[in-house]
């Protein structure tokens, strides 16, 4: 919302200082994106006529002009815009003319022809956006003058402000004059009204139809009134503000609307005579101002024509095309009204068609500001039109859904509990009477009169919010809450930072794929896709399903680095999936992904053991439970019992060569939720045996079936409690040993708990381990 | 003083001599070890000498005599030991020179690359470190919420035009359109409500998602910390203090804060709050406010008992300013080649 520094100093006694204002504005809230100096001359631009033009032969896109700046000389300048001809009198930049943005007008020349100039666009002078053609003057314009001086623009300061959702009464300029009037401790004057401006009583016959959706609907007849350009200062507010001027009516409506926040339509009174506000039939057509048909809907409230029932607006949002004012016009019937804002967003998004005036219509606008804003409509008008009136007898109709006044019990404790300071009530009145609050003090606090052009403020905290605002956030001081509670992160976030830092410690670089995959992105690499869950409304296809499984992101990562000549990396990644859930929501948790480019199923299993050892924690290796997607003979589940906590081992390779990736890439997959939320006891110290041990290596050969889990495992039991440690240290395949076995060679340190440990006890112990080896289907090795 | 007589002094420092040439030309430990032995042994010189002590009558001479003799076989074991040691090093000379390594050929061939956290993961972990020293803890809460968490417990009951402020993405777990990937942390302030009892110190870092494009500044995925405090007499000025102990614990001592008026549904009043750097310049970091009695009584908590106050703000760029990344795209493309580059 745009605001003008010289609108804003007539509304009240402000600084004149842009600065001054603009850091006021951020302390209120009224948060300013940007502040810019706008009508600013440009020295050297002139009005001039042009005397004739000449489209160049070699260059179809520019246009040769001659032009008469009033000083004798004729100039030619190339031209490229295309809306003027012979006669037009339009801004020239003569040569050495430093532009706003910059750039000296040179001689620059065209196919061989100098130019002695340029001519202008609104946009390219400051004065406006406008961008696509030239400024034409008046055509009756003297030559040679300044052209902001012809145009009557006026230097001034425009405020970009950033309003937020609270604060409807500020998409006028009176509502932010108000606010800064309070916080200067200014006066208020509102706008400049003509007093003389009040004819013979007309009203204007209203009904109401669809009384829950319009609360308030006024209308006045204005007489007297010539169609025609704008004064030159309406104009040039309407342009500083991002509006066109269209006519001296239109311009009243839009200038009225900007001033007070006050939407409102003027009629020609000879085609709407009388108004009805009802609801639109399904199907009816309306072409809106901007010349589309609208097809309407039940829902749609419609402002039509009371003696032919016709629709002449989209109530809130756009006017008619067919009950335009004309040149012919000489009697208006003006419009201002009170919609209910949650109907008129619904419109708006429905025919996604939006206007300055719906943009404040949602917002929610006063019902008690239609008095003074018609009063300024006529004052604005008369510049124009002299003999102008608005007549007396104003048909104001209204509902039981025109918003009142509320009244609000303020507690100074309450006040105190959020903001730390207890203003009693005569406080609270100097520091929201102001801002428009009626303020009646009380026993312990106030009770607080909402003006209606604040339908934000509805309740104690919307008050204490106000007060703080005007005695300054900075000005409430700053401490620190005496706290019992001591910082810490908790033992599954401790634990998750261990996992990281192994994780690191590894080489491996943590990734962040997008958690949306697309439609197949999973079944084809191996996983069920019939759990997952889809977007509603994804921006793309792409991107619409909710991944169940961290794989296809790392594997696309993987892709992606692989094709940016990167073929040996490790990537992982903790991130949470979300398959369908019984309950209201999915079934969330928190996964660990580690992929290895060039890495085997001993690189995961590494990675693993370094994870559980560091954790304390440990899963059984079940190579008969083939996890969905990974390689069929080189990966294994991860079990805790009959629970699958992870998978570990390589991808298959059928869905490698299906994405692109070269050679062997090792996975390991844990959930988190378990791991991370178990906290290992801590391990107790032992004694340390201190009599001697021995080592025994012993080999034996094993069938390829039988995994080496089940043989260490027998072997650990048969050894009991003299066994200290086991290893695997050798596995040997070929000659001596059978096809399909392969030797595996464990050694095993014994001790005794109570002595040395004999010759016969270590016998003991290598003829049981024989027997239970024996037993899972392993031969001992002599 | 008794000197040691001079006989006896030479024929000591005669052994001696003749040890040490002996030692000095031996060329092993072997040789030097009988070097020694002819010296000190039973039979040696020297022995001879100590073997006369007890002839001395005169106490005095006969200690001289006998300090003489040690600090004679001292000072050959101690030739001993020094020839023993350039022996030794002889003897090694060929393996180790067999073993000569270039140092800097093997460094440039050694790679104990560290792997990297991801930036956000980085930024993440230093506000919560900071936060835990100001006395937070650490919640978390699910990325696929309700509506209700969403947005009706946050003061935005259904069709609340606040709720345009987000761009949401709704998910077909359910076909009410009332389950939505959330599109702020504020969802975990109402879990922690609901289920730890205040006083509540807590901050919530986490993914979040928005209807948004990608570009230069923007993700559909991306990451804030939230801040929530609810306790007895909680005002204005302890959300105004704690927002500037953050701003000098995390940013630096020069750092420091100031709060404007803003509007969120979820708190009132409500601020922005932006960081003063220590040039003059000002960086808009997030949003805040006193929790609104409306959202602490969605959570079951009385807002006539309990108040408390929320604060929240973008991870993303806290890690993107720290490292001049000019687009977050970068931060997410899982580029090996990008995230080398930080340790």
């Amino acid at each position: 919302m745009k605001v003008l520094l010289s609108v804003l100093r007539e509304l009240a006694d402000l600084p004149a200082d842009p600065e001054v204002l603009a850091t006021a504005l951020n302390a209120l809230g009224l948060a300013v994106d940007s502040t810019g100096t706008v009508g600013v001359p440009v020295e050297g631009v002139v009005t001039a006529r042009i005397v004739r033009t000449e489209k160049h032969p070699d260059a179809d896109k520019v246009t040769r002009c001659w032009v008469d700046a009033g000083d004798g000389t004729e100039r030619h300048v190339w031209c490229g815009a295309t809306n003027m001809g012979p006669g037009d009198v339009v801004p020239l930049a003569t040569l050495g003319t430093r532009m706003p943005d910059g750039r000296e007008i040179s001689r620059r020349g065209i196919l061989g022809i100098d130019s002695e100039g340029m001519l202008c666009s609104p946009v390219e002078l400051g004065i406006s956006d406008e961008a696509s053609g030239l400024l034409i003057l008046p055509s009756d314009t003297p030559l040679g003058r300044d052209p902001f001086e012809v145009l009557g623009i006026h230097h001034d300061t425009v405020f970009d402000l950033d309003l937020t959702r609270n604060r409807p009464d500020c998409w006028g300029h009176l509502g932010v004059a108000r606010d800064l009037a309070a916080h200067f401790g200014a006066a208020l004057h509102g706008p400049r009204l003509d007093a003389s401006a009040e004819g013979a009583p007309r009203g204007i016959p209203v009904t109401i139809t669809a009384g829950d959706r319009c609360g308030m609907f006024s209308a006045g007849v204005i007489s007297g009134v010539t169609v025609g350009p704008s004064p030159s200062w309406v104009a040039s507010r309407l342009a500083h503000l991002g509006m066109r001027s269209i006519n001296n009516v239109v311009d009243a409506s839009n200038l009225v609307m900007l001033e007070l926040n006050q939407p409102n339509h003027a009629y020609d009174h000879a085609t709407v005579g009388g108004f009805d506000v009802r609801l639109a039939r399904d199907g009816e057509i309306l072409r809106t101002l901007d010349g589309v048909d609208r097809s309407l809907t039940a829902d749609d409230l419609l402002i039509c024509d009371l003696a032919s029932g016709r629709a002449v607006g989209l109530a809130g949002i756009m006017g008619g095309l067919d009950s335009e004012v004309t040149a012919s016009t000489s009697e208006l019937s003006l419009e201002m009204a009170w919609f209910a804002p949650d109907p008129v967003r619904h419109s708006v998004n429905h025919h996604n068609l939006r206007s300055e005036a719906s943009v404040r219509f949602e917002r929610g606008v006063d019902p008690g500001g239609v008095h003074l804003a018609m009063r300024r409509f006529v004052t604005i008008l008369r510049e124009t039109c002299p003999g102008a009136v608005l007549h007396a007898g104003m048909t104001v109709a209204e509902t039981a859904s025109r918003p009142q006044e509320v009244t609000v019990h303020v507690r100074s404790s309450r006040v105190g509990r959020s903001l730390g300071i207890e203003p009693d009530g005569a406080r609270i009145a100097s520091l929201i009477g102001p801002i428009g609050f009626g303020v009646r003090p009380v026993e312990g606090g106030a009770e607080v009169t909402v003006p209606t052009f604040r339908p934000d403020c509805t309740e104690e905290i919307d008050i204490i919010e106000e007060i703080a605002r005007h005695h300054g956030y900075d000005a409430l001081g700053k401490s620190v809450p005496k706290s019992a509670v001591h910082g810490r992160l908790s033992g599954m976030q401790q634990r998750r930072r261990v996992l990281r830092r192994v994780l690191v410690g590894l080489g491996l670089d943590e990734v962040m794929p997008m958690p949306f995959l697309a439609p197949g992105d999973l079944s084809g690499i191996g996983l069920a896709e019939d759990d997952v869950l889809s977007i509603a409304n994804p921006l793309v296809a792409e991107e619409s399903v909710l991944r169940t499984s961290l794989r296809p992101g790392l594997l696309g990562a993987v892709r992606y680095n692989q094709s940016h000549r990167a073929p040996r990396i490790g990537l992982w990644e903790t991130g949470h999936v979300y398959p369908r859930g019984a309950g209201a929501l999915p079934d969330e948790t928190e996964q660990l992904g580690v992929v290895v480019a060039g890495g085997d199923a001993s690189t995961a299993l590494a990675q693993w053991a370094a994870l559980c050892d560091a954790l304390g924690v440990g899963a059984q290796i079940d190579q008969s439970r083939v996890p969905p997607g990974l390689h069929p003979t080189r990966s294994a589940s991860l079990t805790r019992g009959k629970k699958i906590v992870g998978v570990v081992g390589e991808v298959d390779p059928v869905v490698l060569d299906s994405l692109g990736i070269e050679g062997r890439v090792s996975i390991l997959e844990v959930d988190l939720t378990v791991v991370l939320n178990e906290e290992p006891r801590p391990v107790q110290a032992r004694d340390l045996n201190r009599f001697p041990s021995s080592d025994i290596d012993m080999a034996f050969a094993v069938p390829d079936s039988v995994p080496a889990q089940n043989l260490q495992r027998a072997l650990r039991q048969a050894a009991g409690k003299r066994l200290v440690s086991i290893e695997l240290f050798d596995v040997y395949r070929g000659k001596g040993v059978d096809v399909g076995s392969r030797s595996l060679a464990f050694r095993l340190r014994l001790q005794e708990a109570g002595g040395t440990l004999t010759d016969a006890a270590i016998a003991e112990v290598q003829e049981a381990c024989r027997v239970a080896a024996q037993k899972s289907g392993a031969t001992l090795r002599s | 003083m008794n000197a040691t007589p001079p006989d006896k002094q030479a024929a000591l420092d005669s052994a001696v001599a003749d040890a040490l040439a002996l030692i000095d030309q031996a060329t092993d430990a072997q040789a030097i070890r009988a070097a020694v032995n002819a010296a000190t042994g039973k039979k040696g010189p020297l022995a001879a000498v100590k073997a006369g002590l007890g002839k001395v009558p005169d106490l005095d001479a006969r200690k001289a005599l006998g300090q003489a003799v040690n600090e004679a076989i001292a000072r050959v074991e101690q030739a001993a030991h020094g020839r023993e040691s350039v022996v030794k090093r002889a003897a090694f000379a060929g393996s180790i020179e067999a073993d000569r390594e270039d140092m800097s050929e093997l460094a440039l061939r050694t790679s104990a690359r560290r792997g990297r956290m991801h930036l956000v993961t980085q930024a993440t972990e230093r506000l919560e470190d900071v936060f835990v020293g100001l006395g937070f803890r650490i919640a978390e809460g699910p990325e696929v919420e309700t509506d209700f968490h969403n947005f009706e417990a946050l003061n935005m009951p259904p069709s609340h035009p606040a709720r345009s402020m987000w761009d949401t993405l709704f998910v077909d777990q359910d076909p009410q359109g009332s389950v939505v990937l959330r599109t702020h942390t504020s969802p975990v302030q109402i879990r922690v409500m609901q289920e730890w009892p205040p006083p509540i110190y807590a901050v919530m870092p986490g993914r979040v998602f928005r209807k948004e494009t990608p570009d230069a500044t923007h993700m559909p995925v991306f990451h804030q910390i939230e801040g929530l405090v609810v306790d007895r007499n909680i005002t204005f000025a302890d959300l105004a203090g704690t927002i500037e102990s953050f701003t000098k614990a995390f940013f630096g001592e020069s750092f420091t804060s100031r709060l404007r008026p803003s509007y969120f549904p979820f708190t009132e009043p409500s601020a922005e709050f932006d960081i003063r750097r220590p040039d003059g310049s000002w960086i808009e970091l997030g949003g805040c406010g006193m929790v609104h009695p409306r959202v602490l009584a969605a959570a079951g908590l009385d807002p006539e008992e309990w108040s408390g106050f929320a604060f929240g703000f973008g991870i993303d760029r806290m890690a993107k300013e720290r490292h001049g990344v000019e687009d977050i795209r970068e931060m997410y493309s899982n580029d090996v080649r990008f995230t080398e580059q930080f340790s």
